[in-house]
C-alpha cells in the first residue's frame, strides 16, 4: 500500500503509533452505475494512494479493453470485482474496499443501486456509519434517490453526504445544485433525516473529491475527503445500559466459568450487580477475564469474559445486563422486514430468528403494511416478495431479551433464516413488544372471538343477503361459501328455509313471528360470530327494521348487509321456488313483493345488481369486498399454519 | 482452522487463542501440506503448535504425491489443484468439518472484496457467487445441511498494514522468511526464487547467488517470489509495505493466470 505520509520514511514508529490511533469510518456508497458511483470510490481509492503500480498497470489494459472513457483510466474497472459484473457493466453483489488517510482508516461498502438489489443496499447499510448518497446533477431527485435515503433511514444510519456529482455537465452552476439541495432536504426531512451534507462533485475530474474545486467558487463547504476525515460519529453504545450477548460458556476445567462475548452497548465494572436474561437472575461481576490478564472495566466493542460472584445458570444466547436497567423480555413485537430471497415470505411459516447470539424458531403475521420503496405509500400486502420492506407482527416460541433497533442494532437487529434450505431469507428491525411481557411469565391469551378467528386466518363476520324471494341470495351466498372454504376458512351459512324446518319451526308469518324469526337467526349468528366463523344469513328479511336489529347485536365492522337487488319482474320470471304463482293465485298470504311490501337497504355495504352481472361475478365482489376490509389473512398463509 | 502458516494465519491463531482464554481453541489446526513448502515453514509450524499444545492435523495427498506431482515437473496450475485445492478438499471430506476458519482478507483480491464472513460452500464445497447468503450487522448464519460446509473468514476486514501492525504490537511470532536475510535464490522469468532444497533443477546456466531477500508471502517455495531487501526488523517491513509500488499478490505466480483467475479458483475451492 502506498500510503503518502512522509513520516513512513522518515520515522516509521511515529507513523505506525500515529495509524494505531487512527479511528475507521465505514461508509456506504449509494447510486447507480450511471451516476458515476464506482468511478467515485474508484478515485478516493486512487487519490489516496491505495492503487499499486502492477494493479494500475492492469488498469490501463483494462481501460483500453472495455473502459467506457475513450482509453483513459476507468477507475470504475477498479472496483466492480466479479467477472459477471465486468461483462455487465452493473455491480450485483456488495463488496467492500479500504483504504486510509493521515487521519482516519475507512471501509466502503459498495452496493448496487437499482431496485432489484435493495437487499444488498441493506446489507451494506447495516454496518455503515455514514451514507454517500449520489445524484447526476443532470437528473436531480430520482425515484431511486427517495429509495436509497429511505433504507438509510431505516436502517439507522445518521449521516448522509448528498454527493451531487457530474457538476461539470451543468457547467458547475450554483443554481442546479441549490435547486437539487432544497428538494432534497424537503423530502429528507420528511423520513427523518437531518444530518445532510451536500458537495458538489465531479468524480470522473476530481473535482471537490480531494482538492477544492476552482469550478465552485461559490461552494464552502468540504470536499468530500474533508468530510469523511472529520464527520463525527457520535457513537453513545458507551452510554448506553450494559449488554453482553453470550456467545459461549467457557469451562476449562471445574474451577473456571465464565460467559464470554462482545460487548453490545455501556459498560461493566468488577463488582458491578448485574442481571441475566430471561431468567431474570441476578449476580455481581467477579471478574473480567482476558488473554492479557484481568480488566478493572470494559466497554462496549470489547470481548471479554465475565464471571460472576454466583452460581447462575447462564447459557449461549441469554444477555447478560445492567442490573439497574435491564432490557425487556417478550415472545411478540412489531418488527420491519426486509425480504431477502427470491421465494416469498408467507405469514404463519415457521423460521429461524436470530437475535443476538440467541436463534429462536418464530412466525410472521400477515404484513400490516408494506411500503412501497419508491413513494413510501403504506401499501396492503398478504406476503412480501423479495425486496419488499413491509411492518408485521412476530411470534416466537420463547421469550428472548431484546431493545428496540432504534436503541441498538446489535441487540434489536435480527435475520430469518428458512428452515430448510438454511437460507438468510430476511432481516428484521424490532419496533416494540406487543404485549408487556417484562415479567417473563407467560401469560395465556385469552381464548376469544379473535383468537378463535384467528386460528383460521380471518376475522368473524356475517354476510347477511337480503333481497327478494327468487334474487339469487342463495345462489350467491352458496358460491360465495365455496370460495371460502376452499382457501380453508371457517364458515356456515343459515339459510331461511332451512331455519325454518328446525330452529324456527315453531314461528309463522305473521309480523310478529317474522320479527321473532329474525331475532333467533341474528342472535344464532351472533353465537357463531363469536365463534370466529364468516356466517352467510340467506333471508328476505323485509323489513329494516329487522335488518337493523341483526345489525345492532353485532360489533362494529362485523355486519355486512348485501343486497340481491333483482327487480320484481325479473324474480318473478325466474319464480324457482313457483311461490310466485302461487302469490298471483291468492294461495300465499304475506309474500314478500306481492303482497308484503320490501323495505330496500338505504345503505348497505354490498349492492348487487344481478340483472347486470353473473352470480359469479356478484361472488367475486363480495370475495373482494371481504379482502379489502382485512376480513381474510392472505390465502398463502395458511399453508403455514 | 485452517493454518497456512503464513502471517495472516499468525494472527488469526492468536486471536483464537486470546477469545478462548483461558481454555483453548476447542478446534484443531489443519495444514495442508504441498510438501514444497519452505523448510523453514514447517519448522516455525511444528514448533509453534507444541509450544501452544495445540492438535495440528496434516494433510498431504497421497494420490498426487502417488503421480509424483510437483511445481516443476507439472507447472503451478497443476501442482495448485491437485496438492492444494484436491488436497484440502480431501481433508475437509476426511475429518467432516462442518466449519473451517481460513485467514483471507477482502483487500487481498477483487473477488474477495464480495466474500461473506460466513462464506456457504456446497456438499461439492463450491462457492457460488451469485447466491452469497446476506450478512448483515455481526448477525453470521452457521446453519447448513449435512454434506455442506462454511468456510469462516474472521479477518475480512483486516487490511495488510493491520495485520502487520498488529503483529508489531502483540508481538506474534512469524516466520523467520519474512525477514531480510541472505539467501540462495535464482532469477528465473523475472522472478526471485528461494533454492530451498535440492529438488529445484537448474536451468542452463542459472547459478544460485546469496542475496539479501524476504518474502511477502509465503506458499510453496518453486511458486513463491522473493523480493530484495535489508528488512531485518518489523517497523523496517511495514515500512518497506508502505512504500513499496506493488500489491501483496504481485509475487504469486498463480494470480496471474487470466483476469478473474482468483474467482475461478475460488469456485473450485481453492481458498
Amino acid at each position: 500500500m502506498a500510503h503518502k505520509s512522509d513520516l513512513i520514511a522518515t520515522d516509521i514508529q511515529a507513523y505506525l503509533k500515529s495509524h494505531e490511533h487512527k479511528s475507521l469510518l465505514r461508509f456506504i456508497t449509494c447510486g447507480s452505475v450511471d451516476d458515476g458511483k464506482s468511478t467515485l470510490i474508484g478515485r478516493l481509492l486512487y487519490e489516496s494512494k491505495m492503487i499499486f503500480e502492477d494493479q494500475l498497470t492492469v488498469l490501463e489494459a483494462d481501460s483500453k479493453k472495455v473502459g467506457t472513457q475513450g482509453g483513459e483510466l476507468d477507475f470504475a474497472l477498479l472496483v466492480d470485482g466479479l467477472a459477471a459484473e465486468r461483462e455487465q457493466g452493473i455491480t450485483i453483489d456488495v463488496a467492500y474496499r479500504f483504504f486510509s488517510t493521515d487521519r482516519r482508516k475507512f471501509i466502503v461498502a459498495d452496493t448496487p443501486g437499482h431496485e432489484q438489489y435493495t437487499r444488498n443496499m441493506v446489507t451494506g447499510a447495516s454496518t455503515a456509519d455514514v451514507a454517500v448518497i449520489l445524484i447526476d446533477a443532470r437528473k436531480g431527485v430520482l425515484t431511486q434517490t427517495r429509495r436509497h435515503s429511505y433504507i438509510v433511514s431505516l436502517i439507522g444510519i445518521k449521516h448522509v453526504v448528498l454527493a451531487i456529482n457530474k457538476m461539470d455537465l451543468v457547467g458547475y452552476s450554483q443554481q442546479t445544485f441549490d435547486k437539487i439541495v432544497a428538494e432534497y432536504r424537503e423530502f429528507a426531512a420528511q423520513i427523518g433525516l437531518t444530518n445532510i451534507v451536500p458537495v458538489p462533485l465531479s468524480a470522473l475530474r476530481g473535482d471537490n473529491m480531494l482538492e477544492r474545486s476552482s469550478a465552485t467558487n461559490w461552494y464552502q463547504g468540504p470536499t468530500l475527503m474533508e468530510y469523511l476525515e472529520t464527520v463525527e460519529i457520535d457513537d453513545d453504545l458507551q452510554q448506553r445500559p450494559f449488554r453482553l450477548p453470550v456467545q459461549w460458556v467457557n469451562r476449562p476445567n471445574q474451577d473456571f466459568r465464565g460467559f464470554a462475548g462482545t460487548i453490545a452497548s455501556g459498560s461493566i465494572r468488577k463488582g458491578d450487580t448485574i442481571r441475566a436474561l430471561p431468567s431474570g437472575r441476578t449476580s455481581k461481576v467477579a471478574r473480567i477475564v482476558t488473554h492479557d490478564g484481568d480488566l478493572e472495566q470494559a466497554v462496549a466493542g470489547q470481548s471479554i469474559t465475565l464471571t460472576l460472584t454466583d452460581e447462575v445458570d447462564i447459557s449461549r444466547g441469554d444477555v447478560i445486563a445492567a442490573a439497574a436497567s435491564p432490557p425487556a423480555v417478550a415472545d411478540q413485537f412489531q418488527a420491519t422486514i426486509i425480504w431477502m430471497h427470491e421465494e416469498a415470505m408467507l405469514p404463519g411459516r415457521p423460521y429461524l430468528i436470530k437475535l443476538g447470539s440467541r436463534t429462536v424458531t418464530g412466525s410472521i403475521t400477515t404484513p400490516k403494511y408494506k411500503v412501497n420503496v419508491n413513494t413510501l405509500e403504506h401499501l396492503a400486502a398478504k406476503q412480501l416478495e423479495l425486496n419488499e420492506i413491509g411492518v408485521c407482527n412476530l411470534s416466537l416460541d420463547r421469550a428472548v431479551a431484546f431493545d428496540p433497533y432504534t436503541d441498538n442494532r446489535e441487540t434489536g437487529g435480527f435475520i430469518l433464516i428458512d428452515k430448510i434450505s438454511n437460507d438468510t431469507v430476511g432481516a428484521g428491525l424490532l419496533s416494540f413488544a406487543l404485549r408487556r411481557a417484562e415479567n417473563i411469565h407467560w401469560q395465556a391469551l385469552d381464548v376469544n372471538k379473535h383468537a378463535r378467528a384467528g386460528l383460521k386466518g380471518q376475522r368473524a363476520c356475517v354476510l347477511w343477503f337480503t333481497g327478494l324471494s327468487g334474487a339469487g341470495k342463495s345462489t350467491i351466498a352458496n358460491l360465495v361459501e365455496k370460495r371460502l372454504h376452499s382457501l380453508g376458512r371457517h364458515t356456515y351459512t343459515l339459510d331461511g328455509d332451512n331455519v325454518r324446518h328446525g330452529l324456527n319451526k315453531d314461528l309463522g308469518f305473521t309480523d310478529a313471528d317474522r320479527v321473532e324469526n329474525i331475532r333467533r337467526v341474528a342472535e344464532v349468528s351472533k353465537l357463531m360470530v363469536d365463534a370466529g366463523l364468516i356466517v352467510l344469513v340467506s333471508f328476505i328479511s323485509p323489513f329494516r327494521s329487522e335488518r337493523r336489529l341483526a345489525r345492532d347485536l353485532m360489533q362494529q365492522g362485523e355486519f355486512f348487509e348485501v343486497f340481491v337487488d333483482t327487480p320484481l319482474e325479473e324474480a318473478e320470471k325466474r319464480d324457482p321456488k313457483g311461490l310466485y304463482k302461487k302469490a298471483r293465485r291468492g294461495e300465499l298470504q304475506n309474500f314478500t313483493g306481492i303482497t308484503s311490501p320490501y323495505e330496500a337497504p338505504e345503505h348497505p355495504e354490498i349492492h348487487l345488481r344481478t340483472a347486470l352481472s353473473s352470480p359469479e361475478a356478484a361472488a367475486e365482489e363480495i370475495m373482494n369486498r371481504l379482502r379489502d376490509a382485512g376480513m381474510l389473512y392472505p390465502a398463502d398463509e395458511l399453508s403455514g399454519l | 482452522m485452517l493454518y497456512s502458516i503464513g502471517k495472516d494465519s499468525a494472527v488469526m491463531l492468536h486471536l483464537a487463542m486470546k477469545a478462548f482464554y483461558p481454555a483453548k481453541p476447542p478446534f484443531p489446526l489443519l495444514h495442508v501440506d504441498t510438501t514444497w513448502k519452505f523448510r523453514d515453514m514447517i519448522a516455525f509450524r511444528d514448533k509453534l503448535t507444541q509450544d501452544l499444545g495445540l492438535q495440528l492435523l496434516v494433510h498431504i495427498n497421497q494420490d498426487g504425491l502417488d503421480r509424483g506431482i510437483g511445481p516443476f515437473t507439472h507447472g503451478s496450475a497443476v501442482h495448485t489443484d491437485v496438492m492444494k485445492t484436491q488436497g484440502l478438499k480431501q481433508a475437509l471430506d476426511k475429518y467432516g468439518f462442518d466449519a473451517a476458519f481460513g485467514g483471507a482478507r477482502r483487500d487481498e483480491e477483487k473477488s474477495r472484496a464480495k466474500e461473506r464472513v460466513f462464506s456457504f460452500r456446497s456438499a461439492q464445497h463450491r462457492w457460488d457467487p451469485k447466491r452469497q447468503r446476506p450478512e448483515l450487522w455481526n448477525q453470521y448464519n452457521a446453519r447448513k445441511n449435512k454434506g455442506e460446509s462454511l468456510r469462516v473468514f474472521p479477518l475480512s476486514n483486516w487490511t495488510e498494514l493491520d495485520i502487520w501492525q498488529y503483529i508489531y504490537l502483540e508481538n506474534i511470532p512469524i516466520v523467520p522468511l519474512y525477514y531480510a536475510a541472505r539467501r540462495p535464490v535464482v532469477r528465473r522469468d523475472g522472478t526471485l526464487i528461494m533454492v530451498d532444497d535440492d529438488r529445484m533443477p537448474l536451468r542452463p546456466g542459472e547459478q544460485p547467488e546469496m542475496k539479501s531477500v524476504r518474502f511477502r508471502t509465503l506458499g510453496c517455495y518453486p511458486l513463491t517470489g522473493a523480493i530484495e531487501s535489508e528488512a531485518a526488523t518489523l517497523p523496517e517491513i511495514i515500512q518497506e509495505m508502505l512504500l513499496t509500488t506493488s500489491s501483496e499478490r504481485q509475487g504469486r505466480v498463480i494470480d496471474h493466470d487470466s483476469a478473474a483467475s482468483m474467482e475461478k479458483k475460488k469456485q473450485e475451492g481453492y481458498f
